[in-house]
């Protein structure tokens, strides 16, 4: 099956899960790296580092800021060019309108945030959260190609080879697009919390001291190399901004260590995060709904056994 | 200035959703306007207030879904559209952004057409990007704050990355994130005219297209694997010895 990875990046700077993506496609045969944008020459040879054996540019300072109507004009005309069969993406919120599109302009359609997958012939079984997590669905597309985005952290990374090599292979830019980007304010901090690998969140727990509670989560995620989330309640009284919120109208994660700290465990929390490997849950309350979901649970309260928790971990991890 | 949200009626967030026999079920659990797209309801109030002009609800689903377009009324909506068939039932969000832009050439078209970033059923978040492809409008997602001046469109985008800033010349089709602004109550007056209102129902004979066959299709529909672990409560002596115990812990299951 002629199969591609689409390389998401902004500004150059990859996506994680886009690894993941092309380590997907690869267990369909030889796979194509896609990459659009500007200047990618560096981002072209990592792909074949992560194993693609070979990487389709379309390289344009046209390209150089994301509009979706270009990336997916470009991407249609690619695909129309070439014929794959399957394109593995990572769930990004740029992918979901660039697939969306390109599949709008192809007549075929879109398998979103894909959290398992199963083949049978060329025709992919997808499975995908739906109901905000609460069922899952298996879905197939009956058109070609199918356009298939994964979720952050379902699927494993390849290794990276250093020096592997393979052909690179630029293409045309369908620069037009009725949109124009005017200005780029970059984020603070950069919450990037799809692809985190431990998360430690904060809930209304903090309520009698917010700035000291978070203050007290972000050093213990720091400790154990973590980014910091917050359930809806934390964001809604203003304690932390929105970037950071875990749960339906936040983002999901699945790290492999999921701390909660002073989250009760709402329905809309727990469907953020109930992908997570390990979960452990400190509350002051025994009958939280969050220890439902926990391997480990502590009953205390988090303004005492925070600081406590950060100094085991830092004398045990020699830190 | 005209305005059509485009709404979604779906389960609340509160219900416990299973699968029975292939069907989602929510027992009893209201329908509810889906919460994303109150922002979009939110979003067009705050543009007609600026500019003056119209807003328009508009809606797929079954005639129970009035309900969805009588809260947006409720809200401050001047008028409201179901388009409502039998042969709708599996619509793809392909399908879904073909009827409803054949429902948006109906009304006349309109400057903006606002959407919620996803629905809380299906999520895929797709159906904004595909309408605005089968419109041919430009799209401008997940605004955050939208500035409408003679015919220009500019939208302050809230992505991952940052905060990027988007134009693009009327119509347009806008997606809308929660920093638009918390979505209204409906006001008493609201809620009067709401349930006295009579929303007008279209079929597909009335949009004059035929139902859009399904290229995405569910084969099946699962309930999520339990988890079948209890959670360890760690106790101890002291609070030192419950932190320790829970680093060896947390050491031992190899995730750091």
């Amino acid at each position: 099956m002629k199969t591609w990875a689409y390389i998401d990046h902004f500004q150059g700077e990859p996506v994680p899960a886009s690894w993941e993506a092309l380590g997907v496609a690869k267990t369909f045969g030889e796979v194509t790296a896609v990459i659009l944008g500007a200047g990618l020459d560096a981002l072209a040879q990592i792909a074949l580092e992560y194993g693609a054996d070979s990487v389709l540019v379309a390289d344009d300072p046209a390209l150089a800021d994301y509009r979706a109507e270009a990336f997916a004009a470009t991407l249609t005309a690619l695909i129309t060019d070439s014929a794959p069969q399957a394109i593995f993406l990572p769930t990004t919120t740029r992918t979901r309108e660039v697939a969306a599109m390109s599949a709008f302009d192809l007549a075929s359609g879109v398998l979103v945030d894909v959290t398992a997958l199963e083949a049978q012939d060329e025709t992919i079984l997808a499975t995908r959260p739906v109901y905000e997590g609460k069922l899952f669905e298996k879905v197939t597309c009956s058109a070609r190609p199918q356009f298939i985005t994964l979720r952050a952290r379902a699927f494993p990374k390849p290794a990276r080879q250093a020096g592997r090599s393979g052909a690179i292979t630029k293409a045309a830019a369908q620069a037009e697009s009725k949109t124009s980007v005017e200005g780029f304010t970059p984020a603070e901090t950069n919450v990037n919390l799809a692809d985190a690998g431990v998360v430690v969140s904060g809930g209304r727990g903090v309520a009698n001291d917010p700035a000291k509670g978070f203050g007290l989560i972000g050093d213990l995620a720091k400790t154990i190399g973590g980014a910091v989330g917050a359930s809806r309640a934390a964001v809604d009284a203003n304690y932390i901004p929105y970037a950071h919120q875990v749960g339906q109208t936040g983002k999901v994660v699945s790290p492999d260590l999921y701390v909660a700290v002073g989250i009760s465990g709402a329905v809309q929390h727990l469907v953020g995060m109930r992908s997570s490997k390990v979960v452990v849950a400190v509350n002051k309350d025994a009958e939280a709904p969050i220890f439902t979901q926990a391997r480990y649970g502590v009953v205390a309260d988090l303004f005492t056994f925070l600081p406590i928790l950060n100094a085991a971990f830092k004398k045990k991890l020699g830190k | 200035m005209k305005i059509i949200t485009c709404i979604k009626q779906v389960p609340d967030s509160e219900a416990k959703v299973t699968a029975q026999n292939g069907q989602p079920s929510w027992g009893e659990a209201p329908l509810v306007i889906n919460p994303f797209d109150e922002y979009a309801v939110e979003a067009a109030l705050l543009q007609r207030e600026a500019q003056d002009g119209e807003v328009i609800a508009l809606c797929i689903g079954p005639d129970s879904a009035k309900d969805a377009l009588k809260h947006a009324l409720a809200m401050g909506a001047d008028s409201a559209i179901l388009v409502s068939d039998p042969a709708l039932g599996a619509l793809d969000s392909q399908g879904a952004a073909r009827v409803l832009a054949a429902a948006i050439q109906k009304i006349g078209g309109a400057d903006l057409a606002i959407f919620g970033r996803q629905t809380l059923d299906e999520g895929t978040g797709l159906t904004v990007s595909q309408t605005a492809r089968a419109l041919g409008w430009p799209l401008l997602s997940f605004a955050g704050s939208i500035k409408a001046e003679g015919g220009k469109i500019t939208v302050e985008r809230v992505i991952e990355e940052g905060k990027q800033t988007v134009s693009a010349a009327a119509p347009a089709v806008l997606s809308v994130v929660q920093s638009i602004g918390e979505p209204r109550y409906p006001s008493f007056m609201g809620i009067r005219k709401a349930s006295k209102a009579v929303i007008p129902v279209w079929t597909l004979a009335d949009l004059d297209i035929a139902a859009p066959a399904p290229v995405v299709t569910r084969a099946e529909l699962l309930n999520p694997p339990v988890r079948d672990q209890a959670c360890e409560m760690l106790t101890g002596e002291t609070p030192e010895a419950i932190a320790e115990t829970l680093v060896e812990k947390i050491l031992a299951e190899k995730v750091l």
